[in-house]
């Protein structure tokens, strides 16, 4: 038929070979008798005939080389659409032969006239990228060309290109940025996804952080992601006023329309764009939106559910007026049910959780068994986070206990196993319930949980525990292995504490272990074996078979699915299913430097703009602030406007520690002094006496107070130079002299290295590049601390004399404050923690913690004194004596002791005033738990050698090699963790040691370098689980440089 | 972008595939039948899917699943909210969207499709301008184009694409100048076993149907727009002029489409205009229960109240079930335990009833929780919320239009925990 010259007779056979492309059938037999029609005048057959070529042009490479001269002259038809259609389907043909073809008629497309056949161009790109990536260049080209487009049309398409071809090329965005964020409203909706997307990414890279601090304390938000120095690097930032970029505003005022979108993916990337970058206080209006789509279809909403899952867990508050959205319908599907259910467990609190558990209760009784079950372990969760309800959840669990149906009381069962795990109260009556439902229980996981339960609390339970296990040892050979496992620790456990009764059943039952088919459970049960029944060979280990058997286990925590799902961008296709996709483009920091803002001058306004000073940046390198002294130092150095006072205060500190450092400052000082003028030298000498007088005469803390502020930001450092010294600070300003003084710093720069410590020389030459000279004074000196930085020097100063060290004594105490009580939630009255590493007055077992109170009303506080505490057991706390009244604008440091039990548990108290009570909590870092030991190399290796196997974790840490330098290793350690160093022998081995506050276990801890740039580190401790809590935090910290 | 797209019916055959980068073959859809078979439930297969290679992000609807294949990262949104408009082409041109029917029209739906995406990128998704560049066929169309010869496929660019006003063809003319306005609220609530109520929402829309020639400017302003605390606009309306009057300011697509979707705030108490009596329980010792439901009009400002369903799930341990209602008809399908009673209209003097046995199996033991009911009505000549339109203003254009606005309240998601 296609052979005919009827053209209704063509359009039928065409319109049955699409039917078959369609299904799935292969037409390519016919490719010779199609290709011939790719002229035709009717416009119809056309189509068809283009659809079957793209469809199998590649198949039939040569013979679809003949259709390609009807393209070219189509290009240049005066019809647009037909020229839009011959570029589409020629850049369609995926043919290799034809690249040349394809660059030359996207060039000429991109030149068109019709914004249509230029949107067809940037699609081409696409195509012709995937097809041969050699083009890039050429293509990047046409993309920068089709990116000052001002049509609303093209603009979607071209970012789409640009993130599909280059999206790392982030410099031909700038010129282009305001006039997208302008047209942004006017592009069809799915160019808006696209664009929002690009731009989240882009703000992220060119603005600095809106965050600040304090939201972050009230809406308990943290970012997971961002480590404990990036944190310190915020609470810098704060110090100064924030102001936001007037583009970085634009892009959030003109995005905000768009929250109303009938589109839900637009409303989902303006959510996702508000969340990465605006300030916390303005994200709040996505919240409403997003509830609406949950009015959607189901398969919108199970993503948008997704999204605010992740999103209540850091921000309650956002979601918490629309609590009752989330209530769960019987018609849901289950996948919908279980991400409402998340939900509202992220938003339950105190004020709302009666409600939420009278809802539960219904859902708990629902005919979806699956989604019963995820209720069950929804109010188990809740009953950890909210510690009022704790009893009633347990109760209401409890009676779920004689549920008919079996998998409502398997998950029941589970739950208490862990509520009862972690406060384990007498709840005897409870696992009595619990042994006698082992009769009827079938399901494995709660058979196990029944037996582990009984197992660890046998002592409470004397007279069932023994008749449980001979009920097991009688069905032993019938369980689960899982069932099995447990069955074996129970007999292990009664064994050690109750022998008399269970010698024979354990022994029975090891017996049936030792043949079972499963080999973890005959490696249980030799393991088993050789460690409680003893016999000649049994080794060392036996004896402290109760101790491995019975030993107190920290409770498992109940935590969110969604809790690690928040490092990837909102929306995106890898956050919904929490793994990278392929092309998922890493969402950035926040610079701690902005760049240039003038690069999104547009031309015209380029003379206007200049007058402007480039960098109001907000300066503060990332990688800064764990490198050494030197460093920071040079840095100082760098910057000619403020090295006198960085230079001053820090050799002030270090005259305090040594002699022999502040000689070596102040050569350095005169170093500088070749190129600065001698005045400015005298001046900062006779600074530097002064400082050093200062240090010696009042207590450590002001210094240190002193030397931060000026630490915290050059430009305030140099603002307080203002005030002393008038020359200078005129000079400051200008950048001409800057620019000078710069070149002048890299000369001595050079020199400084020479003497330096010969380590940082390749650090201090990235840090350079990073590092922007150009900083406007700011004229508010905050005086605030930033601890970080106080913290870098001091350990510095003791590094030096790190191979004296006395019994107990900190290497070094960081001096991060933690916020305890918030000025705007005291009702004025401030409170900041420390740990000062200080053996505890008040008792041995006591880890002392340094409160400093603050009154910043106008009034007296009168009366401080600590209330209620709500401890987990075993805790204890020594109070500090009340504090009879507190001046307006008045501090007070008191100290008191904590036991925490070696265990990460909040201590949560109550700090109150005459009027108020205020609940304020402490959370021990892991690394606080512990105290410095003394011992020498041989003596770690022992100790070390007895504490293998279990006790021993370990991980591989790759990083720079730069910051494997023993002084910057040992930093990083003594940072995060109370830990004494080992005089090592070897030069690539680092060995810290320490012990338990209050088991006094030993913690020994090793650094050892690899080839290349990894290492090992080493824990080994009794204390298994503080271990691995400490090797998970020292890891980030040293593998990031 | 989007590689490729599978139809697949509920019997698991892949129906209609097209491809708009390389050849993705079918077999990619295996995972998809796994992940099918592991939900049991169509309701339940996951939207988004990970494979090996690919992604597979589909959506269900008249029975469908529509499965896209992507290969890179993407907004899954965006995929999901395309598939979504796709079916809403699909049902626009041919009325429904159901298998036979794409089947029958094979060529229009991959001519539609090839000008919704290129290169896996949306290009055309206004309905307007699809249907310039293909014509939807009609019976008159076929009949007209085999004898003449001539297609269905336009040969120039719509002018839409490039104006404006994308939404809106030139060169519109009707001799009939009309434009409707139906203002329709639907009550999400969740009423519980006591009658009390524990949440309700309003949720409204306002779909109009337009057909005015020329490029009509249009103005509705609300008596009451403090009601609307959310809302979101068809591309056509201005936003700043509704940031700063509270007037919807429009240039209106030609035909039917939604204008706004609202919904009314919370402070707002709603009034709910129904209520369930209902009395259902079971013995643990006979394997018969007791059924009865009454329907009764609560707060209805004086309006009937119609098309009443009442719908549930009964438990799995049901047998079958014997009633008689007052009123209406019932069906109970044993297979899936769906009780349906379809009440008609609501007599405040006679109120309907459904009363009778339920029968449960054999040895099965007694559910634990009676069964939801969902409801289903409709008001007419009411918006629940107290919204009212007052005025329509026509400019741009020197006819007079006729012009028309409904009211109707209707249930949402209605449920009545027993």
């Amino acid at each position: 038929m296609l052979e005919s010259n009827k053209d209704s007779a063509k359009l039928d056979a065409m319109k049955r070979i699409v039917g078959m492309i369609a299904k799935g059938k292969n037409a390519s037999e016919l490719f010779p008798a199609v290709v011939k029609n790719v002229a035709s005048k009717n416009i119809e057959i056309k189509k068809l005939v283009y659809v079957y070529l793209v469809r199998y042009a590649e198949e039939q490479q040569d013979l679809a080389l003949l259709s390609i001269s009807t393209f070219q002259r189509a290009l240049k038809d005066p019809n647009q659409l037909i020229r839009a259609s011959a570029l589409r389907v020629l850049s369609s043909i995926r043919v290799p032969i034809i690249v040349p073809i394809m660059m030359l008629a996207i060039k000429e497309a991109s030149a068109d006239l019709s914004p249509y056949v230029r949107k067809n161009a940037a699609h081409a790109i696409q195509k012709l990228y995937s097809l041969d990536p050699d083009q890039k260049e050429m293509l990047i080209e046409v993309i920068e060309k089709l990116l000052k487009d001002k049509s609303t049309l093209v603009a979607g398409s071209v970012v789409m290109a640009f993130e599909e071809v280059c999206p790392d090329r982030i410099d031909l965005i700038h010129k282009n940025y305001r006039k997208l964020c302008n047209l942004l409203v006017d592009v069809e909706e799915w160019g808006q996804v696209v664009i929002i997307h690009m731009l989240t990414r882009y703000a992220r890279t060119q603005f600095v952080s809106p965050w600040k601090e304090d939201d972050g304390l009230e809406d308990n938000e943290k970012n997971f992601y961002e480590s404990d120095d990036e944190q310190k690097e915020k609470t810098d930032q704060k110090k100064k006023p924030y102001t936001m970029d007037p583009d970085h505003r634009l892009l959030i005022r003109n995005t905000k329309p768009l929250l109303q979108s009938r589109n839900a993916a637009v409303v989902m990337a303006v959510a996702q764009l508000y969340w990465h970058i605006s300030p916390k206080s303005e994200a709040g209006i996505i919240s409403k939106s997003l509830v609406r789509l949950l009015r959607s279809n189901r398969e919108v909403q199970y993503i948008v559910l997704q999204n605010i899952a992740t999103m209540s867990i850091q921000r309650k508050g956002l979601f918490e007026p629309y609590l009752k959205s989330f209530y769960v319908r019987s018609t849901d599907p289950t996948m919908i049910k279980t991400l409402k259910l998340e939900i509202l467990t992220n938003l339950a609190n105190e004020a709302n959780i009666s409600t939420l558990l009278r809802e539960f209760q219904t859902y708990v009784k629902s005919q979806d068994k699956q989604f019963a079950a995820a209720t069950i372990q929804t109010i188990g969760r809740c009953a950890t986070n909210i510690s009022e309800v704790t009893d009633t959840c347990l109760n209401g669990l409890v009676c779920l206990l004689s549920n008919r149906d079996e998998i409502v009381v398997a998950e029941s069962v589970v739950v208490i196993k862990k509520l009862l795990q972690m406060q384990p109260v007498q709840h005897g009556e409870i696992i009595k319930h619990m042994a006698k439902l082992l009769d009827s229980i079938t399901v494995p996981v709660a058979r196990a949980s029944i037996l582990w339960l009984i197992g660890e609390n046998c002592e409470r339970v004397p007279v069932i525990a023994p008749d449980v296990l001979r009920k097991m040892a009688k069905s032993f050979t019938n369980e689960d292995d899982l069932v099995k496992l447990q069955i074996l620790n129970l007999a292990a456990k009664l064994y050690l504490t109750n022998s008399k009764q269970t010698k024979l059943l354990t022994q029975y039952i090891l017996n049936l272990g030792k043949y079972d088919q499963n080999y973890d459970i005959r490696d249980r049960t030799r393991f088993i074996r050789q460690l409680i029944v003893p016999n000649e060979k049994s080794g060392a280990l036996s004896k402290y078979a109760k101790k491995i058997f019975l030993a107190q286990k920290p409770a498992p925590l109940l935590e969110s699915p969604f809790k690690d799902r928040d490092h990837f961008q909102l929306g995106t296709l890898s956050h919904t299913l929490n793994t990278k996709a392929t092309g998922y483009l890493e969402l950035s920091n926040w610079p701690e430097v902005a760049p240039d803002p003038s690069v999104r001058d547009v031309e015209v306004v380029e003379l206007a703009k200049e007058l402007i000073p480039a960098g109001k940046a907000k300066k503060e390198n990332p990688a800064k602030k764990f490198y050494s002294e030197s460093e920071e130092e040079e840095e100082s150095s760098d910057s000619s406007s403020d090295s006198e006072s960085e230079s001053g205060s820090e050799s002030g500190e270090e005259g305090d520690s040594s002699e022999d450092s502040s000689e070596d400052s102040s050569s350095e000082q005169d170093s500088e002094s070749g190129s600065e003028s001698k005045g400015e030298n005298k001046r900062t000498a006779k600074r530097n006496s002064k400082i050093k007088e200062e240090s010696d005469s009042e207590d450590g803390e002001k210094e240190n107070e002193k030397s931060k502020t000026s630490n915290s930001s050059n430009a305030e450092s140099s603002s307080i130079e203002e005030s002393s010294s008038d020359s200078e600070s005129e000079s400051e300003s200008e950048s001409e002299i800057e620019s000078e003084s710069r070149k002048v710093t890299k000369e001595r720069e050079k020199k400084t290295k020479q003497d330096r410590n010969p380590l940082a020389k390749d650090i201090s030459l990235l840090d350079l590049d990073d590092f922007n000279p150009v900083s406007t004074p700011v004229a508010l000196p905050t005086p605030a601390l930033s601890p970080s930085l106080i913290a870098d020097l001091e350990g510095l100063n003791l590094s030096t004399s790190s191979s004296v060290i006395s019994v107990s004594t900190p290497v070094f105490v960081p001096m991060k404050t933690h916020v305890l009580l918030h000025r705007m939630s005291g009702k004025g009255l401030a409170a900041h923690y420390f740990f000062p590493r200080q053996p505890c007055i008040f008792g041995d077992k006591m880890v002392s913690v340094q409160i400093t109170l603050n009154n910043t009303t106008d009034q007296k506080i009168a009366n401080i004194h600590i209330g209620e505490k709500k401890l987990p057991i075993g805790m204890q706390i020594h109070v500090f004596n009340p504090i009879e009244s507190l001046e307006p604008e008045g501090s007070i440091t008191v100290s008191m002791g904590i036991d925490f039990c070696d265990s990460t548990q909040t201590a949560s108290f109550q700090l109150c005033t005459k009027d108020d009570c205020f609940n304020v909590n402490i959370q021990p870092p892991v690394g606080e738990l512990l105290l410095p030991v003394a011992m020498s190399e041989k003596d770690f290796k022992k100790e070390q050698g007895m504490l293998t196997g279990m006790n021993e974790t370990s991980t591989v840490i790759i990083t720079a090699p730069q910051n494997f330098t023993p002084s910057v290793i040992l930093q990083k350690v003594v940072n995060v963790a109370n830990v004494g160093v080992v005089p090592s022998g070897q030069d690539n081995i680092h060995r810290f040691a320490a012990k338990t506050v209050h088991s006094g276990s030993l913690m020994l801890l090793t650094v050892e370098l690899k080839e290349g740039s990894t290492a090992q580190l080493i824990i080994n401790t009794e204390k298994t689980v503080i271990g691995s809590v400490l090797l998970r935090e020292l890891k980030p910290v040293l593998s990031q440089g | 972008m989007i590689h490729s797209l599978f139809l697949i019916n509920s019997s698991g055959d892949i129906f209609l595939e097209k491809h708009w980068k390389s050849v993705v073959s079918r077999s990619v859809c295996d995972y998809f039948f796994e992940a099918q078979e592991r939900a049991t439930e169509a309701e339940n297969v996951p939207p988004v899917i990970p494979t090996p290679h690919h992604y597979l992000l589909s959506v269900y609807r008249h029975k469908i699943f529509f499965v896209a294949v992507i290969q890179t990262e993407v907004p899954p949104l965006f995929v999901i909210e395309f598939l979504h408009r796709v079916v809403d082409t699909f049902q626009d041109y041919f009325g429904v969207c159901s298998e036979p029917v794409i089947k029958d029209n094979v060529v229009v739906v991959y001519e539609v499709l090839e000008e919704m995406l290129d290169n896996g990128f949306p290009l055309a998704t206004e309905s307007n301008i699809l249907k310039e560049l293909i014509k939807p066929p009609t019976i008159l169309r076929t009949v007209v184009n085999t004898i003449t010869g001539s297609t269905n496929v336009g040969d120039q660019l719509p002018t839409g694409q490039l104006s404006v006003v994308p939404w809106r063809r030139t060169g519109v003319k009707y001799t009939n100048n009309e434009a409707y306005f139906d203002v329709i609220e639907e009550i999400d609530a969740i009423i519980d076993k006591s009658g009390s109520t524990i949440t309700a929402e309003i949720q409204g829309v306002i779909d109009s149907c337009v057909k005015l020639t020329g490029m009509p400017d249009l103005t509705l302003s609300f008596m009451n727009p403090r009601l609307l605390d959310d809302v979101s606009f068809h591309p056509c309306v201005r936003f700043k002029r509704w940031e700063s009057e509270r007037i919807l300011s429009f240039i209106p697509p030609d035909g039917n489409f939604r204008l706004l979707s609202y919904h009314v705030s919370a402070q707002n108490l709603v009034a709910i205009p129904v209520y369930v009596k209902h009395n259902i329980s079971f013995r643990d010792s006979s394997s018969l229960g007791r059924f009865e439901i009454t329907v009764g009009p609560k707060q209805t400002m004086g309006k009937t109240i119609e098309g009443v369903i009442v719908t549930s799930q009964m438990p799995k341990g049901v047998l079958n079930m014997s009633l008689t209602p007052s009123q209406g008809t019932h069906t109970f399908d044993p297979v899936t335990k769906m009780l349906s009673w379809d009440v008609g209209k609501i007599n405040p003097q006679k109120l309907p009833s459904l009363k009778g046995t339920v029968s449960l199996q054999a040895g099965a033991s007694k559910p634990d929780e009676n069964p939801t009911i969902n409801l289903q009505f409709k008001i007419q000549q009411l918006a629940i919320s107290g919204l009212k339109v007052n005025r329509l203003d026509m400019y741009g254009e020197k006819y007079k239009p006729f012009k028309g606005i409904k009211y109707m309240t209707k249930a949402g998601k209605f449920q009545v925990r027993t």
